[in-house]
């Protein structure tokens, strides 16, 4: 019977089909595996205990993550740009944050690590509801009713006391006694791993998402709704259900913000988290799947480590995003992935040269935009804050003028070259890429 | 009676005032197909510029100034961003103009801070025009009424009067033909991009002290104005001027009378209670919900009537 089990297993691995499964899965698995032993990189093992930043970072990015994921099965897979996305995360964390008090008060009985369910079918059904008029429309007017949309809830969530808790928000006791593992879930330890088990089924389902009818049509109507309403389907309905199932996931991912933080408050539903999925998704990248993955770990990291050395951080990431927008739509993963085709083809470092000629100046003029920005900033606000400027351990005096004319001479010299450089490097790369297409014309 | 007078006027203030700015971006919504989140910013900077020219050299060569400022940022916005942003399709340019009012919130706080700045009406219009029913009547609202006013003539004039008008309105619907007849499409692109930022930077100008100038004013007001054009309709500046007023007047009365739908169900014999599945939401008293009624008016309106009050094409 074993030598069966060991000829089944020997048979499937031989399979052509599963062994390139198994290959395209093991960066996924490399990458769980990696997120599994992250935080005890950061153990303190003389005191014995977690860093307790480094555990409530990742929890954040791992909650983040999908909530930039389930931004993009609208924008990214349907077209949809909605500017009211933090309504089915916000409203999912509050159905949530009175789930987790019902169960404290022993009116509800629910285990915790089913609670993401509350919050993915409550944002769910938000969505169908919302969803249902949204979609009734597409493009700029879609948008301009998640807008809407988004600004009501937003209004509502301070105006109504009895379910929002008005301007405090809601707060619960996320130690319940109805683990199924017998876990408390007081440790922000446990509460990461059942963040990341969440994060990891929830990616695993919006990458299978994708692969279905229903993805593939979502697709078709973005990039040509009338010849999809000819092949019989109705734009309308792909919408409609892309829309919904991206509220349940916004919605699990508001059940693990609820848990996470144990207070859900008005900023849930907010612009500002609408907002932020958006910048997230976008600068990741909206056509690759994992594109929003990159966005919300690069945007939450820069959230809690540059807003501690910088007041400016939102400038910069605004700047990135208008850069972006401009020349590079398709984000980090867009980039990434241009560069894949050269690399196979090994003609990488035939671009060596124009990213010297390119890239140094380009940095030269971004830090001294960052300079001018610090100064001004620090001239307006930082200083009434008491902070001090200084970089690399030198202090700065912001009311001279040396700072400002370094500051400024870096940033127009940086600029001004990567300007000029510009179309040098458009032709380079587009040489490249011809040599790569003759090349694959003549095999 | 007095209470109604009063607030027609003030609905009226600050319909004109919503009219300066929606009159603009309505211009370029239907030019470029896509909202212009950067509009409402325009007037922000119309506000902070006013500031610190009217500390500067005073409130009047600020009037004429800011505007003026604000149409060159609107051009170069427009040449040196929208225009490559164009090319990557329409989603790109909404999400341009997007950054840009998020970067303009940001400089704001970083050049002025965070609180609101003492832009205060100058002292020239400080004092009460006329009295009604005791109520005061300031002569700076009667100053933005003529401001608007003027300004709406001046718009209408040059929109149907004047050849640049004519050229403006046909590169509206039809832009390739426009091109087609030898006409710098572009330029004229760019040109009611710059008038409209200078619109609603005399909007902020005049606004700004009569309202509050502050780093989120353009934030609180966008979405207003939205909900304006998209009332109105695509294309159609009447419809943006009715539009305007009905939201002025729909705002302040409604900040005004103190009714909730419980009172309505009084009425019709229909009792409130604490016990009274959705009581909070049945009892909230109108003026709490005013801020809302712009939005709710946004979402209706496009799901059922995406063409507007007097459009000519869906949004």
């Amino acid at each position: 019977m074993i030598a069966a089990v060991v000829r089944r297993v020997g048979i499937m691995a031989g399979d052509p089909g599963i062994r390139a499964a198994a290959r395209r899965c093991w960066p996924w698995v490399a990458l769980l595996a990696f997120t599994i032993v992250l935080p005890w990189l950061f153990y303190d093992w003389s005191k014995g205990r977690h860093a307790g930043f480094v555990v409530s970072l990742l929890s954040q990015i791992g909650l983040m993550i999908i909530f930039a994921l389930s931004f993009n099965m609208q924008m990214g897979q349907a077209g949809l740009l909605s500017f009211g996305h933090a309504v089915y995360l916000g409203l999912g964390g509050y159905v949530t944050i009175h789930a987790i008090n019902a169960v404290g008060a022993g009116r509800l009985w629910l285990p915790m690590e089913l609670m993401p369910l509350v919050g993915g079918f409550s944002g769910l059904l938000f969505a169908i509801v919302f969803g249902w008029m949204a979609t009734k429309q597409r493009g700029t007017a879609y948008a301009m009713i998640t807008l809407g949309l988004g600004e009501l809830v937003g209004a509502a969530a301070v105006m109504f006391n009895g379910f929002f808790g008005g301007e405090g928000g809601i707060t619960a006791n996320r130690i319940l006694k109805t683990s199924l593992f017998g876990l408390s879930y007081g440790p922000s330890i446990q509460v990461y791993y059942l963040i990341l088990a969440w994060t990891a089924v929830s990616v695993v389902a919006m990458l299978l998402l994708t692969q279905v009818p229903l993805g593939r049509m979502a697709n078709a109507c973005r990039d040509n709704f009338e010849r999809a309403q000819f092949v019989g389907y109705d734009p309308r309905m792909v919408r409609f259900y892309q829309c919904a199932l991206s509220g349940f996931f916004a919605g699990i991912a508001g059940a693990l913000y609820a848990v996470d933080y144990e207070i859900v408050t008005f900023d849930a539903v907010g612009s500002i988290l609408s907002a932020n999925a958006l910048l997230m998704t976008f600068i990741g990248g909206i056509g690759v799947f994992w594109g929003p993955i990159v966005g919300a770990v690069l945007i939450t990291l820069l959230q809690s480590w540059m807003s501690l050395i910088s007041n400016a951080w939102l400038i910069y990431v605004a700047v990135l995003f208008i850069v972006m927008v401009i020349y590079a739509p398709g984000g980090i993963a867009g980039l990434i992935m241009a560069h894949v085709p050269i690399w196979r083809a090994g003609r990488l470092p035939a671009l060596a040269l124009p990213y010297l000629r390119i890239g140094p100046p380009a940095l030269i003029g971004a830090a001294g935009f960052a300079g001018l920005v610090e100064l001004t900033y620090f001239v307006t606000i930082g200083s009434g804050q008491g902070k001090s400027l200084s970089v690399l351990h030198q202090a700065i005096d912001a009311g001279s003028a040396r700072p400002w004319l370094l500051a400024s001479t870096l940033f127009v010299a940086g600029t001004g070259i990567a300007l000029s450089q510009r179309r040098a490097f458009a032709a380079a790369w587009d040489a490249v890429g011809e040599q790569i297409r003759m090349k694959e014309r003549s095999r | 009676m007095e209470l109604i007078l009063v607030t027609l006027l003030n609905g009226l203030v600050y319909g004109m005032l919503l009219f300066m700015l929606a009159s603009g971006l309505t211009l370029i919504f239907s030019m470029m197909g896509v909202l212009n989140f950067a509009h409402a910013s325009m007037y922000m900077i119309g506000a902070y510029l006013a500031f610190q020219i009217s500390q500067a050299i005073g409130f009047w060569p600020a009037l004429i100034i800011a505007p003026a400022l604000c149409g060159v940022i609107g051009a170069a916005i427009e040449m040196y961003g929208l225009r490559k942003a164009h090319r990557n399709g329409h989603v790109a340019e909404l999400l341009f103009t997007f950054g840009i009012a998020f970067l303009i919130e940001k400089g704001v706080q970083m050049i002025w801070g965070l609180a609101p700045v003492p832009y205060r009406v100058p002292s020239a219009l400080d004092f009460a025009l006329f009295t009604i029913y005791g109520t005061n009547f300031h002569a700076y609202r009667g100053f933005m009424l003529l401001i608007s006013m003027l300004m709406f003539l001046a718009i209408r004039l040059l929109l149907t009067r004047t050849r640049v008008g004519l050229i403006i309105q046909a590169s509206l619907t039809n832009p390739e033909m426009v091109g087609a007849l030898g006409h710098n499409v572009p330029r004229v692109f760019t040109t009611v991009f710059a008038g409209g930022s200078a619109l609603a930077g005399l909007a902020g100008v005049i606004g700004g002290n009569y309202l509050v100038t502050e780093p989120a004013m353009a934030f609180t007001m966008g979405p207003i104005v939205f909900v304006v054009v998209v009332f109105g309709g695509l294309g159609s500046l009447a419809g943006c001027f009715i539009a305007s007023l009905v939201m002025g007047l729909v705002q302040s009365f409604a900040v005004v009378f103190d009714v909730s739908l419980a009172d309505l169900l009084a009425r019709l014999g229909i009792v409130v209670t604490a016990r009274t599945p959705l009581a909070e939401v049945l009892t909230v008293p109108l003026p709490r919900i005013a801020a809302l009624l712009p939005f709710l008016l946004l979402v209706l309106i496009l799901v059922f009537k995406p063409r507007g009050l007097m459009g000519t094409r869906d949004t």
